[in-house]
């Protein structure tokens, strides 16, 4: 059902947006949280369960030790403080993505709380984002809706599922109240949750790849109207799964709260449910009993109590900020801004640095990774840097600085090297892709071509030097593009004057 | 006596998918009462600065290594599936929530 909308500018002359987000990062350690199943994305169906993760009579969950330490680098990483004592909690539920019937969370002692970053949007505000908790949970299985005439819940026939996720560890990520984001709130939903990304990644706690649902955001939004100060009634919009898509369904939200209130109605507390391919929100369950989740302390598991030297030792883990490095990276390489967007959109910085640390220009490495090598991905639908690695790349871009290669064969040797030919150097080898540089074989090549077009020949004498371009053109293509242009234009200037 | 009602045992039936008889809920609403009664016994001894005890072992950070531990195989996973379509676990359309 399409909602009424009003103008975003107009919405926000009336109302001022409130945000909160709740992003769910998935780590990526190698078993689940509470049992030794494997944490793996792709395996076969149901085949990594076990007693514990299926909920089984019997089954004793084990807390998994990196899974606390990758929560309280994350918590860490975010300037939270790390809990003194913290304890796991049942947030009990019955659906069947949850074999256990309930969700092993934490409730009353999240192991960090009280954490603050600060993300830059495009225009250059700073917005301090204040975070209330990370705690610790498990993941619930994969459910597949089947029959019905869209493939969705609604009109399913019946579920399929899969618990090869059940039991994965996820670290909730709560901020507090969003106020005065007014014209940026959109963006800075996409920035924050792309900052969370950020970090988990550069951390190593995540794979962070929001495509798999490494990453996942909820967004709540509520509006209040100006000079009020009282908080409207919010919407929690689930499972908005990429960056686009959480600019999109706060813009959306904000435009379909302002055109209910604004119609004198009234905004209902509940879940919604965004929908990527037509971009709207549409109305899931309100909050009723089955929000009665009966937490309670977790009576398998004992609690937490971090040592403040193991804290202060996980500190000293922690990577540079990702948002610091940027601003150091765009510094010692010069790229104006639009380039180091280019190559930061493109998830590209690990392999342009890489490509520097191995003996490359930053230009050279930018226009390759985000130039040609990005296109190839493209084309074959996989990341760019999983087709070359970046000392094959500075191999590659050696040879063109060496004259060795012109940027028309190089692509073509970066071709033999992602078809697993060997290294630059072994595809030039076994190619035979060599610039020709031997000024004996230009030579012969442009002679005939400038006896061959006696008129041009005759311009170029009169010192018409535009003219050679047909006879360069001819030579290049006589070479079949093993020569470098600018070499081959001399020498036609020079013979030009020399030949009988 | 305490406050707990006999509407309160059957709220809290209905959240745990419990099937209560009434003469069950009767009974359990006395038992609760009688329980919730003993903690505020307790409560009454315990002062601000009794920290609250979620588990009757002195235990703390109890943790096992990130090892990797051989699964259940899909036919042991579902051999006590009501019903399975493959590999995985079929169950009713739940019409709720997607």
């Amino acid at each position: 059902m399409k909602a009424e909308l009003m103008d975003f500018d107009k919405a926000l002359e009336l109302f001022e947006p409130v945000l909160g987000f709740e992003v769910h990062v998935e780590l990526n350690t190698k078993t689940k949280m509470f049992c030794g199943c494997a944490n793996e994305f792709g395996s076969g169906a149901n085949t990594n369960t076990c007693p514990t993760c299926l909920g089984l009579p019997g089954g004793l969950p084990q807390v998994n030790k990196k899974a606390i330490e990758s929560s309280i680098r994350l918590g860490l990483a975010l300037g939270c403080d790390i809990a003194e004592h913290s304890r796991f909690a049942r947030k009990n539920y019955f659906y069947p993505d949850t074999a256990k019937n309930f969700q092993t969370s934490q409730y009353d002692d999240p192991i960090c709380h009280d954490g603050s970053i600060t993300i830059e949007l495009e225009s250059g505000r700073q917005v301090t984002v204040e975070i209330e908790r990370a705690h610790m949970e498990d993941d619930a299985g994969k459910l597949t809706h089947m029959g019905g005439s869209t493939g969705r819940i609604q009109g399913a026939d019946y579920s399929l599922v899969d618990y090869n996720r059940g039991g994965v560890p996820l670290v909730e990520i709560v901020t507090q109240m969003i106020e005065g984001a007014e014209h940026d709130a959109p963006e800075i939903g996409k920035t924050y949750v792309a900052a969370i990304r950020e970090i988990a990644k550069a951390l190593g706690v995540s794979n962070a790849r929001m495509e798999e649902g490494n990453v996942r955001c909820d967004a709540n939004v509520s509006l209040r109207p100006r000079g009020s100060n009282v908080l409207g009634t919010r919407t929690e919009t689930k499972n908005v799964n990429s960056l686009r898509s959480v600019e999109r369904a706060v813009r959306y939200e904000i435009q379909r709260q302002a055109a209910v209130l604004a119609g004198g109605g009234t905004i209902t507390q509940e879940t919604r449910h965004w929908h990527e391919d037509t971009g709207i929100t549409s109305a899931g369950r309100p909050k009723s009993d089955a929000d009665d989740y009966r937490y309670f302390p977790e009576p398998d598991l004992l609690p937490m109590a971090p040592s403040r030297e193991w804290v202060e030792e996980l500190r000293l883990t922690l990577p540079e900020p990702p948002a610091a490095r940027r601003k150091r990276l765009q510094a010692a390489w010069g790229f104006v801004n639009l380039e180091f967007q280019d190559v930061v959109n493109s998830d590209l910085l690990d392999a342009v640095e890489a490509t520097v640390a191995a003996g490359a220009s930053a230009q050279a490495a930018r226009k390759w990774w985000t130039g040609e090598i990005a296109r190839l991905a493209n084309v074959a639908g996989v990341a760019a840097d999983s087709l070359v690695t970046p000392v094959q790349l500075a191999a590659l871009i050696e040879l063109v600085e060496a004259g060795t290669l012109t940027d028309r064969l190089a692509r073509q040797v970066l071709e033999g090297v992602i078809a697993g030919e060997g290294t630059p150097a072994e595809v030039v080898e076994s190619r035979g892709l060599a610039v020709v540089s031997d000024d004996g074989a230009l030579i012969v090549a442009i002679d005939a071509a400038l006896l061959g077009q006696p008129d041009v020949l005759a311009k170029i004498r009169d010192g018409k030097v535009q003219a050679a371009g047909a006879v360069i053109g001819a030579v290049m293509k006589a070479m079949r593009g093993q020569a470098d242009a600018a070499r081959v234009r001399e020498l036609v200037l020079e013979r030009a004057q020399a030949i009988e | 006596m305490s406050e707990i009602t006999a509407e309160q045992v059957a709220h809290l039936a209905y959240l745990a998918r419990i099937d209560l008889s009434p003469l069950e809920i009767t009974n359990l609403t006395h038992d609760l009462g009688q329980i919730v009664d003993s903690i505020a016994k307790v409560s009454e001894v315990a002062t601000a600065d009794t920290p609250a005890t979620s588990h009757p072992m002195p235990l703390t950070n109890v943790f096992r290594e990130d090892v990797v531990v051989p699964s259940l195989t899909v036919e042991q996973a579902l051999s006590g599936a009501p019903d399975r379509a493959g590999d995985k676990f079929r169950v009713p359309a739940i019409l709720d929530e997607e």
